[in-house]
């Protein structure tokens, strides 16, 4: 019979471990990786083909390999060439150096998606290319990469799972923790995917309210 | 025309020269789309570029600004520097030119994020550092002036493509340029909306901006030009005052192009007949 009681005492540990373990995780990496991704989505663009070659080797590398891979790296491997890092810091890294990569891509072609015609208009106003970038350009990219970047940072609140495989104390390393001790498995890791889904569900309608918000000066 | 106008220009239309192109090369790869142009702008001139597509007319007006860079000739825009393409042009003397023309587009590009006020201020505030209350005043003004005031805070989705160009013609003056260009401004419009953007083309030749304009509008042309320059290959085949060029045209490629615009439909003895 399931155990009801079970549930109830360990949803708040779990529910806690979402909130200060996997939220920020995934809010500091999306954050870091998002500047990454700008820097690298603007290699990518450039003209300098040394630039632009560095960038598609990244992207080419992170697209390429398994996160979990990525993350194994960084936090088992780098104490081998003298570079030992903490789960935390070795978490947030790799997740961001992959958002990096993936965000570039999206945020390559949203640039690439607004009209020549306004980086002309931006250049005819008297503005330099770094601020009809900043201007003119990035504002209109924001709203077409919404909805992909909203799947990105999703995909990157399920992924921060894996960072429980590292020692970092998470929502799933915490249902880890509460399965082994009382043995009931699949109780506490369907409770953990519902808490999961419950997060996504937010963002979901976050990411919503966002689009309707950029969506203000375009015609429907 | 009081002195207060918000329509008047930005700089005395005393008739000297302002800008002077000499010998305007241009190819793209092995088309030579410009095969050496000359054109000279006198302040309070009105210059209209007419002639077939690719002829080269709007990669001339291009030239003007830089936001096309000649293969070879020389551009001497009054108090900057004489630019001359046969060498390496460097990014002061490009920005130079730009910064004392304004562009209207035949797509207008107007930016879709911003408001219609926030596009007219956005090149004075950000870029001529002009205070934004005084530069909000202007740009009210001007809108006021081509019967856009109610539409400031509206959004250029909302406006029709006539406004939507009204709008393009009023950030460009905001910007209190010397030298207006014009790219087809109504060549994207329709036909119904031409007529207002034409009205404030021609009020704005009137109190005397200088401006060159690339259109197919003849009945613009005849009205508002000093001078029309028909061009054909990348080539000025004739240039003229309008009345000599469309009354009487002395080449058979202008004649051929004006029977073409004005009577569609008459065959002259050219094409081949339908099928």
């Amino acid at each position: 019979m399931t155990d009801w009681q079970l549930a109830l005492d360990s949803f708040w540990p779990l529910f806690w471990g979402g909130i200060s373990g996997t939220i920020p995780l995934a809010v500091a990496s999306f954050a870091l990786g998002l500047v990454l991704a700008l820097g690298v989505a603007l290699m990518r663009l450039s003209r300098n083909r040394v630039l632009s070659g560095i960038a598609r080797f990244y992207i080419s590398v992170i697209r390429g390999t398994p996160l979990l891979v990525q993350l194994f790296v960084i936090f088992y491997g780098m104490p081998s060439i003298g570079i030992t890092i903490d789960p935390w810091p070795s978490a947030i890294i790799a997740f961001s150096l992959n958002v990096g990569g993936y965000a570039a891509e999206v945020i390559r072609a949203a640039i690439l998606s607004v009209p020549k015609g306004q980086w002309e208009a931006g250049y005819t106003i008297g503005m330099s290319p770094g601020t009809t970038l900043t201007r003119l350009i990035l504002p209109q990219a924001a709203r077409v990469s919404v909805p992909p970047l909203s799947n990105t940072f999703i995909s990157l609140v399920k992924d921060t799972s894996l960072a429980s495989l590292i020692l970092v104390t998470e929502m799933f390393r915490v249902a880890q923790e509460i399965a082994a001790f009382s043995r009931e498995f699949l109780l506490i890791y369907i409770e953990a995917a519902l808490i999961y889904w419950l997060f996504c569900l937010v963002l979901s309608s976050g990411q919503n309210l966002l689009e309707k918000r950029l969506d203000r000066y375009v015609a429907h | 025309m009081s002195p207060t106008d918000p329509l008047a220009p930005a700089a005395t239309p005393d008739d000297s020269v302002l800008l002077s192109a000499r010998g305007i090369r241009k190819s793209f790869g092995d088309n030579e789309v410009l095969r050496s142009i000359d054109l000279e702008v006198r302040r309070g001139e009105v210059v209209v570029l007419i002639g077939p597509s690719g002829s080269g007319k709007t990669t001339v007006l291009r030239s003007l600004n830089g936001l096309e860079t000649p293969s070879a000739g020389t551009i001497d825009f009054a108090g900057g520097p004489v630019i001359d393409f046969a060498v390496p042009v460097p990014k002061a003397q490009r920005y130079a030119l730009r910064d004392r023309s304004a562009m209207v587009f035949q797509q207008h590009n107007l930016f879709p994020h911003m408001t219609v006020i926030e596009n007219v201020i956005e090149g004075p505030v950000r870029v001529q550092k002009v205070p934004k209350k005084q530069a909000v005043a202007e740009a009210s003004a001007l809108l006021d002036r081509v019967g856009l005031a109610e539409k400031r805070d509206a959004y250029p989705f909302e406006l029709s493509g006539g406004q939507q160009q009204r709008v393009g013609i009023v950030r460009a003056l905001a910007l209190k340029p010397q030298l207006l260009l014009f790219d087809e401004p109504t060549s994207a419009l329709d036909p119904e909306l031409v007529g207002e953007v034409l009205q404030v083309i021609k009020e704005l030749a009137d109190e005397g901006w200088t401006m060159v304009v690339v259109t197919h509008e003849l009945s613009f042309a005849r009205q508002a030009a000093d001078e029309v320059l028909f061009m054909d290959g990348g080539v000025v085949v004739e240039r003229g005052a309008p009345g000599a060029i469309f009354t009487n045209p002395t080449h058979e490629r202008t004649r051929r192009f004006l029977d073409r615009i004005l009577r569609p439909l008459e065959d002259d003895g050219e094409a081949p007949p339908l099928e």
